[in-house]
């Protein structure tokens, strides 16, 4: 136990010394935040309507840029070797680093997501829905993300391809999300689609773990 | 109880199991396509509502049924070749996965022309257009992360992850988008509005579908001899069948 609690405490040490490497994804979030405003329509009404999909997609976006950075370093550094050929549980290892990494990247997130909401003139209720949204959501674009960058994390060019690997797999996501979001919007009960959110979170909690352990070894050949 | 199986493993076997299905799939596919377009195309009644513009079912409804089977086929290849360590499942589904991305594309080409003189638009976005695009999406995503790879034994694997991550979110993204779309839009044009279909319209119909897929399995069977060439070109058997085709040409040489 003690083991993965070290690879946490490591990793988090890390992030932290690498602040800008955590602020840029922010800033990126909140400049294709502002785009909006400047490239649809500055009306209020506009923005409340677009307003939960922009969020969701700049979150998405943005997420994608953060998530390069989950295993590269280990990788590169030789010490994502050293995991596999430990002994140690690999599914816990990955789990450990996805949670680390979820909780320096998108905590984040969460705590921008007022001053996102107060730009695209959401209501209170819609902020409510869409930071629930948000908790149970990121947490998916973690796990199904680091599969995906635990095959490309040997490659070169990982970057464009990370994107078009997991744009189609977390379209689910955004339409459940921005529903939820848009139900909270004409004050009707969002608690479907959050159960829904909620169960594709246990679901990729249960299986993504074991993917990323494999999809790390492949990449370790 | 799966022993039978075990020997096409083996690119050599897998390679000769090739070479002897392909002339009856070719034979299948000829007979199958012929008899069904002509039929479907010539003969088959015309619709009362949308005239002789239905016909095109017969070109996209097979290629749209096929192209989510041969997205699921490459899931179980893959996972065949994860269970199993078969080098020759890998090859298998990064054989296939640029033909389903040709049906997706045929399927979804063929609902465009179709949709503009009956809809008046080209692209709607309709849950099942929708949820048709993101697989070809989905088929794009595999083929690049194999492209990705120099080596392809690493590539077949991480291609292999992704198309398992695929098959399990299609289920997903399908009744997801089918859900966003009713939510989104009042009135769904829906396919067929008349869920009964003719028989003598659906005889070709189905005559295609198996034609169709009869096709795919005779593309797919050249290509994976091309990949298992291509691959295993190192290997005395594929030198020797080299030496073999190219005989002639030396003796004409000399």
């Amino acid at each position: 136990m003690s083991l993965y609690q070290g690879i946490f405490k490591r990793d988090m040490h890390i992030a932290f010394k690498q602040k800008a490497e955590l602020v840029q994804p922010l800033m990126f979030l909140l400049m294709v935040v502002t785009l909006f405003p400047l490239g649809v329509s500055p009306s209020p009404d506009t923005l409340q309507r677009i307003g939960p999909g922009v969020i969701w997609i700049a979150a998405i976006l943005s997420s994608l840029m953060a998530m390069e950075r989950l295993f590269r370093d280990d990788f590169q550094d030789g010490s994502l070797e050293q995991y596999v050929l430990s002994g140690m549980a690999l599914p816990a290892v990955s789990t450990v680093k996805v949670v680390a990494h979820w909780l320096v990247s998108f905590v984040p997130v969460l705590l921008l997501s007022p001053l996102l909401a107060m730009f695209l003139n959401l209501t209170f209720d819609m902020y409510v829905a869409l930071l629930l949204t948000l908790i149970l959501g990121t947490p998916l674009l973690s796990l199904i993300g680091a599969i995906a960058v635990g095959l490309t994390v040997g490659l070169q060019k990982g970057g464009v391809l990370l994107a078009l690997l997991l744009i189609p797999v977390f379209i689910p996501l955004l339409i459940f999300a921005t529903s939820a979001v848009d139900s909270a919007a004409l004050q009707l009960p969002y608690y479907p689609q959050l159960a829904i959110i909620a169960a594709m979170l246990l679901l990729a909690a249960a299986l993504a773990p074991f993917a990323i352990a494999y999809s790390l070894k492949v990449s370790q050949n | 109880m799966w022993k039978w199986l075990h020997p096409y493993a083996k690119t050599e076997r897998a390679y000769q199991l090739c070479i002897t299905l392909q002339p009856w799939l070719w034979v299948g596919a000829i007979l199958c396509l012929s008899i069904g377009t002509v039929w479907g195309l010539a003969f088959a009644p015309q619709d009362y509502q949308q005239g002789d513009s239905f016909r095109i079912i017969y070109i996209h409804v097979p290629s749209a049924i096929l192209s989510m089977s041969t997205y699921v086929a490459m899931a179980i290849a893959a996972l065949v070749g994860m269970v199993w360590q078969w080098r020759t499942a890998y090859m298998t589904m990064i054989a296939m996965a640029p033909i389903g991305a040709a049906l997706t594309f045929i399927a979804l080409f063929t609902g465009a022309a179709w949709g503009k003189p009956m809809w008046g638009a080209w692209w709607v976005w309709d849950a099942r257009l929708t949820s048709e695009l993101i697989l070809l999406f989905l088929y794009i995503g595999v083929i690049a992360l194999y492209g990705a790879f120099e080596d392809k034994q690493q590539a077949g694997k991480a291609a292999g992850v992704m198309a398992l991550v695929g098959v399990v979110n299609i289920p997903i993204i399908h009744y997801s988008v089918e859900w966003w779309n009713t939510l989104h839009q009042g009135a769904t044009i829906s396919k067929f509005d008349n869920p009964s279909i003719a028989p003598e319209m659906l005889w070709p119909l189905l005559i295609n579908l198996l034609g169709f897929a009869f096709f795919i399995g005779a593309v797919t069977t050249i290509r994976l001899r091309n990949e298992i060439v291509l691959r295993e070109q190192h290997r005395p058997w594929v030198q020797a069948l080299a030496e073999q085709a190219l005989l002639p040409h030396k003796t004409r040489e000399r």
